[in-house]
């Protein structure tokens, strides 16, 4: 679309800039304040410089966080984003089914995060929950919250049922941008199912595709509650994900300054993909 | 023959499992749930709903949870909606980057604030209060609002605007009585959206809230660490929890997959 | 190559349970030489576009057979048939070059690739596309798109048929005429099929050897242009082509002779026609004249239009439009009309009677 040059719309801007900077710049320099000094209490600091953010670069702890956060993205993006393609693509285009899978797949995406995390604790519950019990019966060996292996297994579960439907569903909006001349084109062209996919439909769930990818790593970045509700973080720390672990340092232990350090790298970590995100969004909306 | 249907039935099918096991067990009594595994429930019970719509601590989260939740949606919205307007119009000093920064606020982990906002909140005495929570949502539900209303925006002609200023419309004027109905749409996909995300986080929610605002998903947590082993209670209570996003999405079923996408479709 | 023929075809799209059965075409029996430059012309909404469906095989007819050189080809999908159909709106696979659009139907039949790049290099130098071959065709003009699509017609050497649903309806005026001239140079170059779907008259008359008229899901004539102009078989042929349309007037009946205004109307037409129902005389508006003793009609409307003009007349409530020279004077008292007796046809219940010596 073409815009015209108006600095007047900076009014129009003005209450959503006041409200989100009230809620972001202030924190954020609370945070940022703590991640240079250091406190014994009493409102008493010292100037500390760096030094947090070299011990928190430095630790074993936070590299094993992050590796675990980054091993748990990895596997969550190569489960859900080939399973919600394929249930995209197999969705019905129109009939009264379509509103009844669309309602029900968006439910998951509906239930309070700590609501999905009781949910699966109880599903998985060895002796008495659905998932659990029956996984048990069939001769698995399978206890959540003793097996490092089955609580990694339940967490990566519970996320691929709470958020493949986002992918499935910003899919089936691109797929159904896509004309019937285009189906009945490669029909014509003898084009395969395979051929189909890779020149019709997958171009133009491009862009789609990109935001699904994107906002599933965000997210997955920052995934604390349904883990924290379902494993707390164990056995052990084998759950212990980048923001499990900074709460625990800092409501845990109160350790205010690496606490804060760390938040800042996590949010320039989490920043860097942002801005990835938003140039390659752009870079599509351009072309 | 057309095989299609198997994967989104058993893609449904899982869904509808773990959800399945949660009202299964919030019909049951206590005795059976710890007795040993069922499908069905054995001794079918209501006493686990019949307690939360009675018991005061119970219900007040259900609507504490839904006052913050409407106040929040309906001023991310309504301050959203001008913004939207002028991102999708005009060209201003510094726009990009603000629609970068805006977004950068959608993307910032809970975590890295929760204690940064316990201590904004406190010092400016909103503690425990509706409006804490909703206003500490719309640090992500607002950039979310002006990102999905600014797609729709996008896809109204600028043709409509023009006609309506040659017509001798003043701004406001165009703007309540011709623009907005334009995009309902638009403004009940992000309205339905900034629902569902402050009806589903917990952490910034708990953090600012104690007794008087407590939601209800605070609630839980805070009753399953308390008084033990009450699974089926936690089950009624989180089975009620799915309802009002259930009726939300009821009604925006046509426009749900326009909005994941963001309006960008 | 071959000849298509249509045997009692009939279809009908599913509909809503409980409603009586719509037939989007009703019952066509249709030959298509091979080697023939065919148009189809219809208004919107006549199956024009269910009927190339179902020569391609996208549409499996509800009833009927068709033939492609005498084989039943009925329930064959559409890659075994070897048909080409080009859209209304163009087609083009936006990631890949041009190149690699025009040798995609190619490459899925496995042709090996030596033979691709020679086909597509004799292709792209008929359309004009040779220095474009390697750019993405997604930031083509859309009549730059639209040769794509229909070089992927014609790229191939099997084909039985190329069809084309108003391939030209997103082209600006001028680079339509290219195209269309262009079109009717390759039939004339490779002979093949052609069936080209229009509601425009002038696409199809200058396109087609044959015209294909059709009608609420029914074919209602098929001829040579002229054919169509001085032998329409049904009225709405007779209105639908020409500018303006023909003059169908109703008649009455006297002494089992239809008569218009008093004018014994004598063209032979089989003495034991059967004459009972609606009865109207078609006479298109070049062959009315103005002459001393005729039809008395008042003058409504001219409209000069250059080189010649069209004038509405009335005789009691029928309206009729004549088409005179420019310089032609129209007489301004008590005018009077005759109709040219040669080019005047009888319709009964919308279908042309016959004439004896036909």
């Amino acid at each position: 679309m073409r815009k015209s040059s108006n600095n007047k719309a900076w009014w129009l801007v003005v209450p959503v800039l006041i409200l989100v900077a009230f809620n972001a710049f202030i924190p954020l320099m609370t945070v940022v304040n703590y991640s240079l000094q250091e406190t014994f209490g009493n409102n008493v600091f010292f100037w500390e410089g760096v030094t947090w953010f070299e011990q928190v670069l430095r630790s074993e702890r936070f590299h094993d966080a992050l590796l675990r956060q980054l091993l748990f993205t990895g596997m969550i993006l190569a489960i859900e984003v080939p399973l919600g393609i394929s249930v995209a693509l197999s969705m019905p285009r129109k009939g009264p089914w379509v509103s009844v899978c669309l309602v029900l797949m968006a439910l998951p995406l509906l239930i309070p995060w700590n609501v999905v995390g009781a949910m699966w604790n109880i599903f998985a519950l060895p002796d008495i929950g659905l998932l659990g019990y029956s996984l048990n019966s069939m001769g698995f060996d399978y206890n959540f919250t003793q097996q490092p292996v089955s609580a990694w297994m339940t967490t990566v579960v519970m996320d691929v049922w709470h958020w493949t439907s986002l992918i499935v569903l910003l899919c089936y909006a691109g797929l159904c941008s896509i004309p019937d001349a285009y189906y009945q084109a490669a029909r014509i062209d003898g084009a395969s199912a395979w051929a189909v996919f890779r020149y019709i439909q997958l171009p133009k769930m491009k862009r789609v595709l990109t935001i699904a990818i994107l906002l599933r790593f965000m997210d997955s970045f920052m995934i604390y509650t349904e883990p924290f509700v379902l494993t707390g973080g164990g056995p052990g720390n084998t759950t212990t994900f980048l923001s499990i672990d900074l709460v625990k340092i800092a409501l845990g232990q109160f350790d205010l300054g690496p606490a804060a350090a760390m938040s800042l790298i996590y949010f320039l970590v989490v920043l860097l993909i942002c801005w990835a995100f938003y140039t390659i969004m752009m870079r599509n909306e351009e072309q | 023959m057309n095989k299609k249907w198997i994967l989104p039935t058993f893609y449904i099918l899982f869904l509808m499992l773990p959800i399945y096991g949660l009202l299964s067990m919030s019909f049951k009594t206590t005795n059976e749930i710890l007795g040993g595994f069922s499908f069905f429930p054995q001794q079918f019970t209501l006493d686990n709903y019949v307690k939360i719509f009675t018991d005061p601590t119970w219900y007040n989260g259900y609507i504490n949870s839904l006052i913050y939740v409407v106040i929040n949606t309906v001023i991310s919205v309504a301050v959203a909606l001008p913004a939207a307007y002028a991102f999708s119009r005009y060209r201003f000093l510094g726009d990009k980057h603000l629609f970068f920064w805006l977004l950068t606020n959608r993307m910032a982990p809970p975590a890295v604030f929760a204690l940064p906002f316990f201590q904004l909140y406190s010092a400016i005495e909103l503690f425990d209060t509706h409006i804490a929570v909703a206003l500490a949502h719309c640090l992500f539900n607002i950039p979310l609002a002006v990102w999905i209303l600014e797609g729709f925006m996008s896809g109204i002609p600028k043709e409509l605007d023009e006609t309506a200023y040659l017509d001798g419309y003043s701004f406001w004027r165009f703007f309540v009585r011709i623009f907005i109905p334009t995009i309902a749409a638009g403004i009940g996909v992000a309205a339905f959206f900034c629902f569902m995300y402050s009806w589903v986080e917990l952490l910034l929610a708990k953090t600012l809230t104690s007794v008087n605002a407590k939601p209800i998903a605070a609630t839980m947590t805070r009753t399953a660490s308390t008084s033990g082993y009450e699974l089926g209670l936690l089950a009624a209570a989180g089975s009620l929890t799915i309802v009002p996003g259930a009726i939300v999405i009821y009604f925006v079923r046509n426009y749900i997959a326009k909005g994941f996408a963001l309006g960008r479709v | 190559m071959s000849r298509i023929e249509f045997k009692d075809v009939r279809h009908a799209y599913p509909q809503p349970a409980g409603q009586p059965v719509q037939y989007a075409l009703k019952e066509v029996n249709q030959v298509w030489e091979n080697g023939g430059a065919y148009a189809l012309l219809g208004p919107s909404g006549c199956g024009k576009t269910t009927l190339l469906n179902v020569i391609s095989g996208l549409l499996t007819p509800s009833e009927g057979e068709i033939q492609f050189n005498h084989r039943d080809v009925t329930r064959l999908p559409t890659t075994e048939r070897h048909i080409a159909q080009v859209f209304q709106f163009p087609v083009v696979y936006d990631t890949m070059t041009v190149f690699d659009n025009l040798a995609f139907p190619l490459r899925n039949r496995r042709m090996p690739e030596a033979r691709v790049r020679e086909r597509v290099d004799e292709i792209a130098e008929m359309l004009d596309l040779s220095d474009r071959l390697h750019q993405r065709a997604s930031g083509l003009t859309a009549d730059g798109k639209q040769k794509i699509s229909l070089g992927r017609g014609l790229v191939r050497e099997d084909v039985n048929a190329i069809l084309f649903d108003e391939p030209l309806t997103v082209i600006d005026p001028h680079l339509k005429w290219q195209l269309r001239s262009k079109l009717k140079e390759l039939h004339q170059k490779i002979g093949v099929t052609m069936i080209y779907v229009t509601h425009d008259q002038i696409e199809a008359l200058t396109f087609a050897d044959r015209v294909v008229v059709m009608h609420d899901g029914s074919v209602v004539q098929v001829g040579t242009p002229v054919e169509l102009f001085n032998r329409p078989r049904h009225t709405f042929v007779g209105y639908f082509i020409g500018s303006p349309g023909m003059n169908v007037l109703p008649c009455g009946l006297e002494n089992g002779k239809p008569v218009f205004a008093n004018n014994l109307l004598s063209s032979g037409y089989p003495a034991d026609a059967d004459l009972s129902g609606k009865l109207e005389i078609g006479i298109r508006p070049e062959f009315v004249s103005f002459c001393d003793d005729g039809i008395p009609v008042a003058i409504e409307k001219v409209e000069d239009l250059g080189r010649y003009q069209v004038v509405t007349v009335s005789h009691e409530n029928e309206q009729i439009k004549m088409l005179i020279g420019e310089d032609e004077a129209i007489p301004s008292e008590s005018p009077m009309i005759r109709f040219d007796p040669d080019n005047l046809h009888l319709y009964h219940n919308d279908w042309i009677v016959e004439t004896a010596d036909a």
